[in-house]
């Protein structure tokens, strides 16, 4: 069974956000990362290939930064590794979700685990995207997966509280926060990761022609300051932020 | 400009976000038609001021939640801009149909202007990203971003039977650890960082949260830190996005990631003893006290209202 992890690069969450001439300013990102929900897809997708067998593949869409993420991949255990190449400027959701989903085609990959959103864009599209476009089923929202009786087993947040489903291949997983964190590679996974070739491709590779973004950007700006606010020092001043939040603001 | 609504809903009746779905369909020169997946809260819907029409999208496969089966039955339905809640289900759906269709997608708009002009953060809020897109088209709105309009309306409702093959069976449903109001539904939040010292603390925030009909959230590294914590009261970047109209933290530094989750409230109030933590930076209303000290009062002041 060959297992596939979609995984996307973007600033750490712990970097600053700077904007400057309508556009958010990569160069000043101190530090790029796997985007957070992707590391549960990864852990669970290790796990699936460790109770199961079968080759696990870690794909990526995005610029020749991305690179790196994908030897972090590697590094705690993903067997090969796939680079779309892409400008992420030029390109919507769903020129992302096609080609994706055609990478996915091409190794044959009947379980596909993914972030539910990126921690850039925050829209959540591309995992359903993908699962819509290759006729899998799609299971949002997972905070656990295993196999199963040639299936799967999984745990996902529902309105009323948590679901246990059990879905047929083949079928998408987006991943929630998850049960267990991603594990942290060691030092000889790191050493092979290195040497681990990446395969690159090119839209055309994967047969997809990119036309126009559908969705224009017009521009990126910083979110509205806040005029300062009102400090006051120690317990005592409780009462009167009672009053003002119910005088001056109205909100209780 | 014709518009499909997808109608949110919660239980057996319709969620507030839906007549905020109308709002903004209205607000941006649109005449929606609302479907009802389930038949779920139609006559609630045709009430809706605005709405168009009410398609009651009756299934075997609405009785679980599997996105691409709803899809599918519902994508046949849908004609011009077609719309959604920003919730998980929301997005889901969404994205599906959007795929289906071939059309584009932007998901979680805060504001919408004809044009189609759109407005969203991104980065968890540290940015706003403002685009455009023409119909057709998908777009989903976040909760609590838009009025709402009147309920004078009385649109037609046609039922339609379309039903899609289910590939997700629930075998097992768990009930939330608490019946508790959920972080991203409340309009008034007190969360607690690690400086609550231990997870049984919490309790002081569950008693003031009672009296004013509050949830309690927390921060990343409370709900790291305590197993007591579950991550769904996890207010942040790895958590949930909320917008309330009041967001009380306790003992929470403040740092990056949980700012980009709470910015947005509308008033923010900090209690901290560090009069340094940078929680102070966006609150409206900054209290320097340890909470040992400020909470027994602020129950006080809260039980006077």
């Amino acid at each position: 069974m060959t297992i596939a992890v979609l995984l996307k690069q973007v600033p750490d969450t712990t970097a600053k956000i700077t904007v400057s001439g309508g556009r958010v300013d990569e160069s000043a990102v101190g530090k790029w990362s796997m985007s957070p929900y992707d590391e549960y897809a990864l852990e669970y997708a290790l796990q699936l290939k460790e109770s199961g067998g079968g080759d696990l593949v870690a794909i990526t869409c995005g610029p020749a930064r991305a690179s790196k993420m994908l030897t972090d991949a590697a590094a705690v255990g993903a067997d090969s590794l796939v680079h779309v190449v892409s400008d992420d400027s030029g390109i919507d959701s769903s020129n992302t979700q096609s080609l994706l989903a055609s990478a996915v085609q091409r190794i044959g990959a009947e379980v596909v685990l993914c972030g539910k959103q990126a921690a850039d864009t925050n829209a959540g599209s591309t995992g359903p995207g993908v699962a819509s476009i290759l006729g899998f089923t799609c299971v949002g929202m997972v905070s656990e997966v295993s196999a199963e009786g040639g299936g799967f087993v999984a745990m996902r947040t529902s309105p009323s509280g948590n679901e246990k489903v059990s879905v047929s291949k083949p079928c998408l997983f987006t991943f929630d926060k998850a049960a267990t964190e991603m594990r942290r590679p060691n030092v000889r996974g790191i050493m092979m990761a290195k040497k681990k070739a990446v395969e690159t491709l090119t839209p055309a590779d994967l047969g997809v022609t990119i036309d126009s973004p559908r969705v224009t950007l017009e521009s990126h700006s910083a979110p509205a300051e806040k005029p300062p606010g009102q400090k006051f020092e120690g317990a005592e001043s409780v009462p009167t932020v009672v009053s003002k939040l119910r005088d001056e603001a109205n909100v209780i | 400009m014709e518009v499909t609504i997808i109608a949110e809903t919660t239980g057996d009746a319709l969620h507030p976000v839906t007549a905020q779905l109308v709002g903004a369909a209205c607000s941006m020169g649109g005449a929606p038609t609302v479907i009802c997946p389930g038949g779920i809260g139609t006559s609630e819907a045709s009430t809706i001021s605005g709405v168009v029409k009410v398609i009651s999208a009756e299934g075997d496969c609405f009785g679980t939640f599997d996105s691409g089966a709803w899809a599918d039955a519902l994508s046949p339905l849908c004609e011009g801009v077609v719309m959604t809640s920003s919730s998980a289900h929301g997005r889901e759906v969404l994205a599906q149909i959007a795929a289906i269709r071939d059309i584009p997608i932007v998901q979680d708009a805060t504001g919408l202007e004809s044009g189609i002009k759109v407005t969203r953060p991104i980065y968890s809020g540290k940015a706003i990203e403002t685009s455009v897109v023409s119909p057709p088209c998908a777009i989903s709105i976040r909760q609590n971003a838009f009025e709402s309009p009147g309920s004078d309306g009385s649109s037609d409702i046609s039922t339609v039977n379309n039903s899609s093959d289910i590939g997700v069976a629930v075998k097992e449903a768990l009930a939330k650890a608490s019946e508790r109001l959920d972080v991203g539904e409340a309009d008034i939040i007190i969360s607690g960082g690690r400086g609550m010292g231990d997870p049984s603390n919490f309790s002081h925030l569950y008693e003031i949260a009672d009296i004013v009909g509050a949830a309690v959230g927390a921060s990343r590294a409370a709900v790291d830190t305590w197993d007591e914590i579950p991550h769904d009261m996890q207010v942040g970047q790895t958590g949930k996005t909320v917008n309330p109209s009041l967001y009380i933290a306790v003992g929470i530094s403040g740092a990056i990631q949980h700012l980009a989750g709470m910015r947005s409230s509308k008033y923010i109030v900090a209690i901290n003893k560090d009069a340094d933590a940078p929680i102070f930076g966006v609150a409206d209303y900054g209290i320097v006290s340890t909470w040992e000290e400020a909470l027994p009062s602020l129950k006080e002041e809260f039980g006077k209202l």
